[in-house]
């Protein structure tokens, strides 16, 4: 059952980081779109995020309660030493998801106001998914000190350290090339097609640049990246998967042919990466300074708890996986 | 403002504003699910219109109530690391539960708000009846996560250890039922007043009668039912309170000295110190009544537990005072109502029967707030009644009355929107819903 569970774990960030990622990306498009398209730009992202971003964001709360049923001790080490990036990520939370919605359903549609919540949307936007991100990087970075005494050692270098800041660089990059990549499936105008793809392919190229970044700071901060997924042959093969799919996503979107592959594509190239990382230091969740680390397999809860969270999450996902698909179902089907 | 006391001012803040979207976001579908199906019968477009006019406020909440519960579940870890340590697997099995009927619900709102034009009638109407009901069952849910806090069960604490745990049971403590049916009742009450009171005032204002007595009608119907029942259910809780938690009891009540023929004090202002009552209405032999369901029984008061344990009774008796108050207002504000409808009498038109609605609009919302400090502040100083003190819950971090200013302003920001959105949303009515059919 705890591998039932912790597989439900990874597929929950998986799946948040694919759909919320999307999700944030459109944001991020937004705030890097010139003036004159932003409207286009925003209705058809609208059309396409707005039935089921409620849903996306529940990965993340299934993230939480699973982290803080089944390992109750990572997640409040990590509540207690990432307690800042923690806090101003659900600051993001909670100001962009108000604002996306108080954007729509404003009874009066006036431009100043409208114009307020967008700009609160997309800084948000960004600010969230650097933050994911830094987190994530944190947990791996080996800077989380529980030994410190001073408040800047234990709550702020903890994660303001290089690794993690580019990790969440890297993690605000492919929020944006999964956004654009699913709105190229979206629209059926050939120039629009043709400008969301420039568009994913310069977040594209963002990405990579962040992604050597993270193995820059890497070295200067002492996490053996390179090392942790180079000598992993699943971590290994996941690279190479990435880099391989990536040179077919570029040849299938300078066609423009065939545009769902592109979007199977792009969610494998990231499912990859993170299946590489996670992987490389599967079971370690966190990282600790002194190279202690905690494990998923020996800091879970007692094995009735994790049994009862096994059955529920698989009983669970028999009522949540169909109604799922008949929500996107649903919103392909043309209006009647 | 010392940490620990920001920690759990914090904390009051965050589930007091959350509380309140998650109530209207439970309510709100249900009401939504009966004004849809009654413009499927009859084809009476204003029922369309009240339905697409209730969706749109719904959503504004629904995301609202959808945030800030995000924040609750990463507050519990970053306020209280030191009870999720220990709590997280024991009472998580409705927040696993409370995870998926939330699922279900954003699933199902996502094909209600936006399946106007796309779905069958009834596939629509019955998207609209999964939200109430998965609204319902996450009430439900996470009432029993906070019930095991007040009556754990379903382990054993041995040496500083917790022990043969089983999730299941401690969901099934012995509070839920009577926690969880009161804060259901209570939920449709406040809505359904607040809700009937918006429309109440309109009527008032003679803007758009038709659209807003039926909409009335819906909510008053539930909002007066539920206030009815709800003193025998806060009965129930009262007695079995008493029996898990006679500190707690003895707060609400300010009732210092055990005694047979316990009196029930109303209103007055508690000396701790003095333990006594000053200027309170004592009524000889009613608590022992309510208790135990006798005169004569004698109760248990303050003096039989340590300082070190008490609650604040201040706190906690003024909120209990407000919530039986406003309780027994409401009650006798649904009475009336269906004596009128039983009568077949038109009060609608009369300016009194409005104005009473209009200001019982917040009154179950001030009721809750008040209930929430008794049952929170009652427990006190226990985070697990009797098993682990709050205060060594608290998070380690310093600083955290900066993060109790940031919530503050947040939540304070928030509900200035939220109130500015309904308004421009109740102005829009009559452009947006007065022709035949409205645009969803
Ligand atoms: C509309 C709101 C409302 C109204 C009118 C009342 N209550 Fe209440 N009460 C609540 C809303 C509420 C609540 C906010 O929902 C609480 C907090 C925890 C809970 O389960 O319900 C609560 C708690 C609560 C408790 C503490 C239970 C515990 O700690 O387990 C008692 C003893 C009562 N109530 C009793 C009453 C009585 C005798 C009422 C009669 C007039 C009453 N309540 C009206
Ligand atoms: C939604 C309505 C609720 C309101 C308005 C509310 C209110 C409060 C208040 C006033 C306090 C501070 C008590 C004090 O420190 O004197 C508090 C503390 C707390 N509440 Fe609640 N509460 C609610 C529901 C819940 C639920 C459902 C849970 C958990 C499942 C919960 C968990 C806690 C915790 C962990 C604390 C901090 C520890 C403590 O003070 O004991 N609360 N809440
Ligand atoms: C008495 C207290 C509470 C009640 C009655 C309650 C009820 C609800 C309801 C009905 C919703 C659905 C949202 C809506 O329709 O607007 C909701 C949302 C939510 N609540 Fe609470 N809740 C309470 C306290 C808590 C606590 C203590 C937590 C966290 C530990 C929490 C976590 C959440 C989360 C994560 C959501 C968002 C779910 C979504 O996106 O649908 N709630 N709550």
């Amino acid at each position: 059952m705890l591998y039932i569970v912790i597989l439900f774990l990874f597929a929950a960030i998986t799946l948040y980081f694919l759909l919320g990622g999307a999700d944030f990306g459109a944001g991020i498009i937004e705030l890097f779109t010139s003036t004159d398209n932003k409207h286009r730009t925003r209705k058809i992202m609208y059309q396409a995020i707005g039935p089921i971003w409620e849903a996306n964001h529940m990965w993340l709360i299934i993230t939480v309660v699973v982290l803080f049923v089944g390992f109750p001790v990572i997640y409040s080490e990590m509540c207690i030493y990432l307690h800042i990036p923690l806090l101003v990520m659900l600051l993001g939370v909670i100001a962009r998801g108000t604002a996306f919605s108080f954007r729509n359903y404003d009874a009066i549609k006036d431009e100043k106001t409208q114009a307020f919540y967008t700009h609160i949307f997309v800084y948000s936007s960004f600010v969230t998914p650097l933050f994911l991100g830094i987190i994530a990087g944190s947990a791996l970075s080996g800077q989380i000190d529980p030994k410190a005494t001073d408040f800047l050692h234990a709550y702020i270098f903890s994660w303001f350290n290089w690794f993690s800041v580019s990790v969440g660089f890297f993690t605000v990059a492919l929020c944006g090339f999964l956004a654009a990549i699913y709105i190229v499936g979206e629209t059926e105008d050939v120039d629009e097609i043709k400008r969301y793809i420039r568009k994913a392919k310069i977040m594209n190229i963002a990405a990579v640049i962040c992604g050597a970044l993270v193995f820059l700071a890497s070295h200067f901060e002492h996490v053996h990246l390179a090392n942790w997924i180079f000598g992993n042959p699943v971590s290994l093969v996941s690279v190479i998967a990435a880099t391989i799919s990536l040179v077919v996503l570029y040849l299938i979107i300078s066609h423009r042919r065939n545009r769902q592959w592109i979007r199977v594509l792009a969610a494998f190239q990231v499912c990859m990466i993170l299946i590489s990382v996670g992987f490389s230091r599967f079971p370690r969740f966190v990282i600790f300074k002194d190279g202690s680390s905690m494990s998923l397999l020996s800091e879970h809860a007692n094995s009735n708890s994790i049994d009862d969270l096994g059955i529920g999450l698989l009983v669970g996902s028999l009522f949540i996986l169909p109604a799922l698909g008949y929500l996107y179902y649903a919103f392909k089907k043309k209006d009647r | 403002m010392d940490d620990f006391l920001a920690a759990r001012s914090q904390m009051a803040l965050s589930l007091g504003f959350h509380i309140i979207y998650s109530c209207i976001g439970m309510v709100m579908p249900v009401f939504m699910a009966i004004s849809h199906y009654k413009w499927i019968k009859t084809q009476d477009p204003v029922y369309k219109n009240i339905t697409v006019a209730w969706s749109k406020g719904v959503a504004i909440f629904f995301a609202t109530g959808a945030v800030s519960g995000t924040m609750l579940s990463f507050e519990l870890g970053l306020l209280w690391p030191g009870f999720m340590k220990h709590a997280g697997p024991i009472f998580g099995m409705p927040f696993s539960l409370e995870g998926v009927a939330f699922f279900i619900e954003a699933i199902a709102l996502g094909l209600f708000l936006y399946g106007w034009n796309k779905l069958n009638n009834w596939v629509h109407w019955t998207a609209g009846v999964i939200v109430g009901i998965s609204g319902v069952a996450s009430g439900i849910l996470v009432v029993s996560a906070n019930s095991w806090m007040n009556s754990p069960s379903g382990f054993d604490f041995v040496n500083g250890q917790y022990v043969n745990i089983d999730p299941v049971k401690a969901m099934f403590n012995k509070a839920w039922f009577s926690e969880s049916l009161h804060m259901i009742i209570a939920a449709f009450s406040a809505t359904g007043f607040a809700v009937a009171g918006i429309h109440a005032l309109m009527i008032y204002r003679k803007k758009n009668i038709a659209f807003h007595t039926k909409a009335f009608k819906i909510a008053i119907i539930f909002g007066a039912a539920a206030a009815i029942l709800q003193p025998f259910s806060g009965d129930l809780s009262a007695k079995n309170a008493a029996k898990r938690q006679p500190a707690k009891l003895a707060a609400m009540e300010a009732y210092f000295h055990t005694q047979e023929y316990a009196p029930l004090v109303i209103g007055g202002i508690p000396d701790t110190a003095a333990k006594k009552v000053n200027y309170g209405l004592e009524i000889p032999g009613l608590l022992s009544f309510l208790v135990h369901d006798n005169f004569k029984t004698q109760v248990n008061g303050l003096d039989k537990i340590p300082v070190k344990n008490q609650p604040p009774v201040a706190v906690t008796h003024y909120a209990f005072q407000i919530m039986v108050g406003i309780g027994v207002l409401m009650m006798l504000i649904g009475i009336i109502y269906f004596y009128e409808l039983w009568k077949k009498k038109d009060l609608l038109s009369k300016p009194w029967f409005l104005k009473t609605f209009i200001w019982a609009t917040p009154l179950g919302f001030i009721a809750l707030e008040a209930g929430w400090t008794v049952t929170e502040v009652g427990r006190q100083p226990w985070i697990i009644q009797g098993v682990m003190r709050t205060s060594e819950a608290v998070t380690p971090m310093p600083g955290i009355q900066y993060s109790f200013y940031l919530f503050s302003f947040i939540y304070f920001t928030l509900s200035v929107a939220v109130i500015f959105l309904l308004k421009r949303q109740i102005q829009m009515v009559p452009e947006l819903y007065d022709r035949k059919t409205a645009q969803p």
